[in-house]
């Protein structure tokens, strides 16, 4: 694998290699919390201060744990953080609190953050890690405020409980209801299946008339 | 006797654990390409439920009241190693199961449903004998799930989909079909 610099472990977890909307991590309570942005964005805030907590003491203590415990020692970091999580919440934001149910404390189990610790945190340093978490943990919340975004404006029409479209708009109240969450990622997927296509489509060499090919294709 | 039926009967349709509560949609989307796989997966699922019913029962009567802040490491902890215990013990006693199950086994560990499972019915106050059908119940769900999204695919496989659909977007929709379907079960109750 080639050498990454600093400001790519800050930034390839934002778009590029989005946890969520590229690689698929993550996607319980990507589908399960985002009918209304609150939930979302409270949910994103507290993954992010996991994974960033987890991510800075696994790179501290990296030398000090035996190889053969590693995961279990992940899991254990990560479930100390994720009772903060919860703990804190609690006490914040009640109604959320409720709202969000077994979610907070399933943030334990969530494969972006142990996948991180195994794949970043245990093998660079601790500056590195903490950009590292810092992009992954936003990329986490770009991907939960799209969906939040989406499903509340359509489903409720509102966005942070502010109605957009005032007394005539019809809610789709499907879009809150749980196959709303499948759908809604599902057509995120395939908008970004059909950019990918279009844009291998430019770079294909394209033959043109009289064997002239040319490096990168004509106009799209 | 009626209350186990409902616990069984809502846990199982009503609030499906996949296609609902979206617990457990790494194997749902991962190893429903085949109806066999998806079989034994929903398999190992279910028999890692109902122990980890069984053991949640037994911290939440002796252990948890005396220290609640433990509740997710005490669970995160006991999962693991159950799921490692059990791994062993199959291995020596059931090679023929233990290639069965396989990779799934481990993989559970990690599965939000598992632990899912473990909050939800701490949370809801189900005893042993609830807790065990609610085990059952749920395990039972997320099989039909997986099976049903498996033989779907197993279909969409051979049908012509356009080249942008040929990647998890159309997975996912169909999975919004099957939840908009277990929906009506919602009727169940009401009545």
């Amino acid at each position: 694998m080639r050498e990454t610099t600093a400001q790519e472990d800050l930034l390839r977890g934002i778009w590029r290699e989005n946890p969520v909307l590229v690689q698929l991590l993550g996607l319980c309570p990507t589908l399960a919390v985002t009918g209304s942005v609150d939930n979302a964005v409270v949910m994103g805030i507290a993954t992010f201060f996991v994974l960033l907590g987890s991510s800075v003491l696994v790179s501290t203590f990296k030398s000090i744990i035996p190889k053969e415990v590693r995961i279990s020692a992940y899991i254990l970091i990560i479930a100390t953080f994720v009772t903060i999580a919860d703990m804190v919440t609690h006490a914040l934001v009640p109604d959320i609190w409720k709202a969000l149910g077994p979610f907070v404390p399933l943030i334990v189990v969530n494969c972006i953050i142990l996948g991180r610790q195994e794949a970043f945190a245990s093998k660079n340093t601790v500056w590195r890690s903490t950009l590292d978490a810092v992009g992954m943990g936003s990329g986490f919340m770009v991907a939960m405020l799209i969906m939040g975004s989406v499903r509340e404006i359509i489903g409720n029409g509102s966005w942070f409980g502010i109605p957009l479209f005032g007394g005539h708009y019809q809610p789709w109240i499907i879009m809150i209801l749980p196959p709303g969450g499948f759908f809604t990622l599902g057509f995120v997927l395939l908008a970004m299946g059909w950019k990918k296509g279009r844009e291998a489509e430019a770079v294909r060499p394209r033959r043109w008339p009289h064997g002239v090919t040319t490096e990168v294709g004509g106009p799209v | 006797m009626r209350d186990l039926f409902w616990i069984f009967v809502s846990s199982m349709l009503v609030n499906n654990f996949t296609l609902v509560l979206f617990l457990g949609l790494c194997p749902f989307l991962g190893v429903s390409a085949k109806v066999a796989t998806a079989v034994r997966m929903g398999m190992a699922d279910i028999f890692v439920m109902v122990i980890t019913s069984v053991t949640v029962s037994a911290l939440n009567a002796w252990v948890l009241p005396h220290a609640p802040y433990l509740k997710i490491i005490a669970f995160i902890v006991v999962i693991a190693s159950l799921v490692q215990i059990v791994e062993m013990v199959i291995r020596k006693v059931s090679p023929t199961l233990f290639r069965e199950l396989g990779i799934y086994l481990p993989l559970i560990t990690t599965n939000c449903a598992i632990l899912g499972l473990a909050l939800l019915q701490t949370s809801k106050g189900y005893g042993f004998t609830e807790g065990l059908v609610y085990a059952v119940g749920s395990g039972l769900g997320l099989t039909l799930a997986l099976v049903l999204m498996a033989s779907i695919r197993e279909t969409v496989e051979l049908a012509s989909v356009p080249s942008i659909a040929r990647n998890m977007g159309l997975v996912l929709i169909i999975a919004g079909s099957l939840s908009l379907a277990f929906m009506g079960f919602a009727g169940l109750f009401s009545s």
